[in-house]
């Protein structure tokens, strides 16, 4: 019964997209990379460095939007690592993915470190406030859901869109598209492999820095350490849920959020106190494995994914 | 640009880019340092001294290093396979967590009986958590990369949910911390009055074992082919998911026996922070080693000499200790492109 109460009331739609608003972002970026045939195990650390660049930077004084772009610009730096390491290089792109996650993180914190030696809890900013778009805002649940977010909110939203847009109505696309499918028919047609998946991986992985932006800038107003907390894992098997499809992998980041404001709010409600928390916070990563089982079967992974490509190899 | 192969790389072309890219990780640590304000000249000698400097400082690399030998193999023996195992660290804490329970007093034994157990039971825990992961991707085609990442945030979130509830130690003080397990449990030192305990002396004893496997042995000889091209291996004749499950058994178990020589040798309890990300670190550990057994002692003895380095640099220089981490993630990314740069040059189109 409380748990239906919680299913109808808005605030909890209204958190339940605030909570989708960081995936979703960043499954964007992971997607546009492995449609391009790029696994980017990066996904992690390029969020916390993006949580920390738009945070700092607003707190030095620029504007919101100033802010964004910065995370942006930085997650686009460590993208230019990624991927002249996996794409020209060829190198193994878990063990890259991996060792980028680890160098963003690190050097983010060592980054925190030296800008507040001193300060023990981490200062505010003025965050992006919700913005209640007319008329639409009205709407009885979906209004508050929906159309009551921060202006990041509605940007991620927007992004989806292009990017499908961009994926199947578009000569860039099909190009990208083509370089996770069958590199070696994009090259026959004398476009080259390598830019068009550099370009993937770098665009790619400025969304993820934004995603993790929205953690500071928009759902909270402050960084802390361990504040992604396997939220770049979680997109990477959002993906795979999604199908590589960008409809689908919102739909996906949706219903994951959708199930993680609801265990916050029954672990609040009578049934969850006998429950210990932990089995609350396990709920939605072990969701992500089932939801994973289900779909893999029938999942159409690009046929060039993780494949390097090496021109006159045949 | 592109890549061809050398066919007879000179010695100058084997040894000059690993060369380089371990040069060029202390130029930008050095580099780091100076930003935070430390002299650059001195960030090598002092990483050096706090490292090796003291027989108190040689000692403790070495038993850092000990936890890493055995995650650093069961990165080695999976990713040979190709099979990603991203989640040692919960299979570290997997072997923790049996020798905690069966080594409390559950089971009254001389050492020379409980230690054994312990062991084998910590081994038999990692496999099992790893066969989940390996069973999903050979039966439903999950891709096992996100589900032993995924583990590692159930399975910790699991011990803390044990040591707040059943496993807590009642005299811990409100700590989430287990009892300490019976001294009938502890490894004892290798030398009398040295900080060195066998866990390091096991550690050596499973890379000889896995190297002798990996090399000597048919399973050794599949899990090669296996990682070489799954479709040649099975065309072959060798039953490439029994193989991976083989595989992914001993990588488990072998990361398991971290958290058990970390119990049983080094801490006594268990506790959240037992591991400081050593099931990841295992990643670099092996990766630096070129997934060779043998090397893997000695790239954990560099690794872990960066850490206990780093950390005695940074206190002395007031440097952020983060900058360990960002030295092993440049080592790991300029040596992984060392290493192809010895078998390949770059040619312009």
């Amino acid at each position: 019964m409380e748990i239906l109460d919680i299913l109808i009331s808005a605030s909890f739609w209204a958190a339940a997209i605030r909570i989708a608003t960081p995936l979703i972002l960043a499954t964007m970026g992971e997607l546009i990379c492995e449609r391009a045939g790029v696994l980017n195990l990066g996904i992690e650390g390029i969020m916390v460095a993006g949580a920390f660049a738009g945070w700092m930077a607003v707190y030095s004084g620029t504007g919101l939007w100033v802010g964004v772009a910065v995370a942006m610009v930085v997650g686009m730096g460590f993208g230019l690592l990624h991927s002249l390491l996996t794409v020209p290089f060829g190198l193994s792109q878990h063990v890259v993915g991996l060792g980028v996650t680890l160098l963003a993180t690190s050097s983010t914190y060592y980054a925190y470190r030296l800008a507040l030696p001193q300060v023990t809890s981490p200062p505010k900013i003025a965050a992006f406030q919700p913005y209640e778009i007319p008329i639409l805002s009205d709407i009885p649940l979906l209004g508050q859901a929906l159309f009551s977010q921060t202006p990041f909110t509605y940007l991620a939203f927007a992004l989806v869109a292009a990017t499908s847009i961009m994926l199947y109505r578009t000569p860039l696309g099909l190009a990208v598209r083509a370089a996770g499918e069958s590199p070696a028919a994009v090259a026959a047609q004398g476009l080259s492999v390598t830019a068009i998946r550099m370009g993937a991986v770098i665009v790619g992985s400025g969304f993820m820095a934004m995603g993790g932006a929205f953690l500071t800038m928009s759902a909270f107003d402050s960084f802390f350490f361990e504040m992604v907390n396997g939220r770049g894992w979680i997109c990477i098997a959002l993906v795979v849920f999604g199908s590589w499809k960008p409809g689908k992998a919102l739909l996906g980041a949706v219903l994951f959020a959708a199930f993680d404001a609801l265990q916050i709010r029954v672990q609040q409600t009578s049934l969850g106190a006998d429950i210990p928390y932990q089995i609350f916070l396990m709920a939605p990563y072990i969701l992500s494995i089932v939801a994973l089982v289900l779909v893999s079967r029938r999942a159409e992974v690009p046929a060039a994914l993780m494949v390097p490509f090496n021109k006159g190899e045949r | 640009m592109r890549l061809e192969p050398i066919a007879n790389p000179s010695l100058g072309r084997s040894l000059g880019p690993p060369a380089l890219a371990v040069a060029a990780t202390v130029v930008i640590a050095s580099l780091l340092a100076m930003v935070a304000g430390a002299n650059p000249f001195s960030v090598l000698g002092l990483i050096l001294k706090g490292a090796f400097g003291s027989q108190f400082a040689a000692l403790e690399t070495l038993n850092r290093a000990t936890p890493l030998i055995f995650t650093g193999l069961a990165i080695a023996v999976a990713f040979k396979a190709k099979f990603w195992n991203i989640g040692a660290e919960a299979q570290l804490y997997a072997g923790a967590l049996i020798t905690v329970v069966l080594g409390t007093g559950a089971l009254p034994w001389p050492s020379f009986a409980l230690i054994p157990t312990l062991m084998v039971g910590a081994v038999l825990a990692g496999a099992v958590l790893l066969l989940i992961p390996a069973i999903l991707k050979t039966r439903f085609g999950v891709d096992e990369v996100v589900t032993t990442l995924l583990f590692n945030f159930i399975f910790l979130l699991f011990i803390s949910m044990l040591l707040e509830g059943p496993l807590k130690d009642p005299m811990g003080m409100g700590w989430p911390k287990s009892a300490r397990v019976l001294s009938e449990a502890r490894l004892p030192r290798i030398v009398d009055g040295l900080r060195l305990h066998w866990g390091f002396g096991l550690a050596i004893l499973c890379a000889v074992a896995v190297w002798v496997i990996q090399t000597r042995s048919t399973l050794g000889y599949e899990m090669r082919a296996v990682g070489l091209n799954r479709e040649a291996a099975a065309f072959a004749g060798i039953p490439v998911n029994t193989v991976l499950v083989k595989t992914a058994l001993m990588s488990g178990g072998l990361a398991a026996l971290a958290g058990f020589s970390e119990v049983a040798g080094l801490k006594g309890s268990l506790t959240l922070d037992l591991s400081p990300g050593f099931g990841y670190t295992g990643i670099i550990v092996a990766m630096l080693a070129l997934l060779n057994p043998l090397g893997v002692i000695v790239t954990a003895l560099f690794v872990a000499g960066i850490f206990v380095g780093a950390d005695s640099m940074s206190r002395a220089a007031g440097v952020p200790t983060y900058l360990a981490d960002m030295m092993l993630a440049t080592a790991l990314l300029l040596m992984v492109l060392a290493i192809l740069l010895t078998r390949f040059r770059v040619v312009r189109d």
